[in-house]
């Protein structure tokens, strides 16, 4: 089957000559669930922004379901991949949830009933369907995060990237949304720093570093590894120990 | 985290005073259109017809009666038209020709008409815009605006504008509070390098915002046009209910057009 997503040998400099990722390699099968773990300033953000096209110039491939991310294919490598951004007040632009749901399948050429009906779905995949009317910003944070991720399902994406679903979220927004991100029949890439996280929502990490995957395995035998993790600079939060989480 | 003092007032709610009148169902374009036009009556009308404008102000009072839009919400708002008030005022000082005394002071006759007309001519047409407002939610204005044509680029910015101005609030906020945490206290004009910094950054993370927003609407497929989400349909009654209100003051304008030649 093909892959969900394939990058082979990207390598990416910014036009400041910053050189952010250095030839990455990494395939991800259709309804995989992966994490991408790395310190910051590692290019995790480079590499994401290079899935959907909105970054390129680089060498190297990206393909999204076999299709290749280049300038032709952007329409449909946008509806493909299905990128959350961070901070939900940068996703969230239109007036109302209802709207900005809308925003993306509106833009595939959906209208009238279809319209309704996309959007209707997907707010019900993140339990936010009593909220479409609302603007954005009376939401709680965690509900604006479950309503980004709404805005990306609604244009049925073959895969789903997340930019640090946890941050700044309460403990039981943070479970709400893990709840959500487990029931959804998709492939799922995630970056983040939570490693617990990314233990519990991904059987798969990934490890990258200075632009380079120097990691590649299950999540738990990564966080198990002290060598890979200090040289990383990857830490656990106090007290927590993989060993004890059940698989 | 959106802070409490904030929460649930932003700009295009505040003015909307929510009501079911037959003023709030019409389409915001009609509406638009007709605020319009009204206006321009009543600057046509000359001001020494002084019957015309209290014609307009009944009309006015009749259209807050039927829209339930109370003299409380309206008379507050008209507070904006202080800074044309006082210029105004000063006409009758600096006009020319013929004077009358009044109180001992002599004003030119002149000035005092032309101040006449700035006044009551400006508070109808405050008035009407806040007619509008209060009977229209911001972004069914936007909408309209959309509808009547206007540039979808002028459209876009004022619509990105309405969703930002508490983000961007909000963030002026959280950085008041960290400079005054720091023992910062605004104390005349040895303190406005500090405001003016604060201003620069504010900008600049405005700006920030502003690049991160676009790339999340490139994620989605956005090509440079806001999809058109909702479909309104305008009825020939729409119209006609809205533009009688302009239609009234034309007869009314011309009226006293002839009535003071």
């Amino acid at each position: 089957m093909t892959p969900s997503l394939r990058i082979a040998g990207l390598a990416f400099a910014y036009p400041d000559g910053y050189q952010a990722l250095f030839g990455v390699n990494l395939e991800i099968a259709k309804g995989e669930r992966v994490a991408l773990l790395g310190p910051n300033g590692a290019g995790k953000t480079t590499l994401v922004l290079h899935m959907n096209g909105l970054l390129s110039g680089g060498v190297g491939t990206v393909e999204v379901a076999g299709l290749t991310v280049e300038k032709q294919n952007f329409p449909e490598i946008r509806r493909r991949v299905g990128v959350v951004f961070q901070d939900p007040d940068d996703q969230l632009f239109m007036p109302t949830v209802r709207d900005d749901v809308a925003f993306g399948p509106a833009n595939m050429g959906l209208t009238g009933s279809d319209l309704a009906a996309r959007v209707d779905e997907a707010l019900e995949q993140v339990a936010m369907s009593e909220y479409a009317d609302r603007p954005p910003h009376h939401l709680s944070f965690g509900q604006r995060r479950r309503v980004a991720v709404a805005t990306v399902l609604a244009m049925h994406p073959e895969i789903l990237v997340l930019d640090e679903p946890s941050s700044n979220l309460d403990p039981a927004s943070r479970r709400e949304l893990a709840d959500i991100l487990r029931g959804l029949d998709i492939t799922l890439f995630m970056v983040t720093h939570d490693l617990p996280y990314a233990l519990e929502l991904c059987p798969r990490s990934v490890v990258l570093s200075e632009g380079v995957v120097v990691a590649d395995g299950p999540t738990r035998d990564i966080l198990l590894n002290d060598e890979l993790m200090r040289a990383n600079r990857l830490e656990l939060p106090f007290g927590f120990d993989p060993r004890n989480v059940p698989a | 985290m959106p802070s409490p003092h904030t929460h649930g007032h932003d700009v295009g709610e505040r003015l909307f005073v929510h009501r079911h009148s037959v003023i709030h169902r019409l389409p915001a374009e009609v509406k638009t259109v007709a605020m319009v036009a009204f206006i321009f009556t009543v600057i046509m009308t000359p001001p020494n017809q002084f019957w015309a404008f209290a014609l307009y102000a009944v009309i006015l009072v009749g259209v807050a009666g039927l829209a339930r839009i109370p003299a409380r919400v309206i008379l507050p708002r008209m507070l904006v038209e202080v800074p044309f008030v006082f210029f105004a005022l000063l006409m009758p000082f600096f006009g020319t020709g013929p004077t009358v005394e009044v109180l001992g002071l002599s004003l030119s006759q002149a000035g005092l008409l032309a101040g006449w007309g700035i006044l009551i001519k400006g508070t109808l047409g405050v008035v009407s815009s806040i007619l509008l407002a209060a009977t229209t939610p911001a972004r069914d204005l936007l909408m309209g605006l959309e509808r009547l044509k206007v540039p979808e680029l002028l459209v876009q910015i004022a619509s990105f504008m309405l969703r930002y101005t508490h983000v961007v609030s909000d963030e002026m906020h959280r950085m008041k509070l960290a400079r005054e945490s720091r023992g910062f206290t605004a104390t005349g004009i040895r303190s406005w390098p500090i405001i003016a910094q604060s201003g620069g950054a504010l900008f600049i993370r405005s700006y920030e915002r502003g690049e991160r927003v676009h790339l999340a609407m490139l994620s989605r497929g956005y090509t440079g046009r806001l999809p058109q989400l909702v479909t309104v349909t305008t009825t020939a009654a729409d119209w006609f209910t809205a533009m009688s209100l302009p239609a009234v003051g034309l007869i009314i304008a011309l009226t006293a057009i002839w009535a003071g030649r």
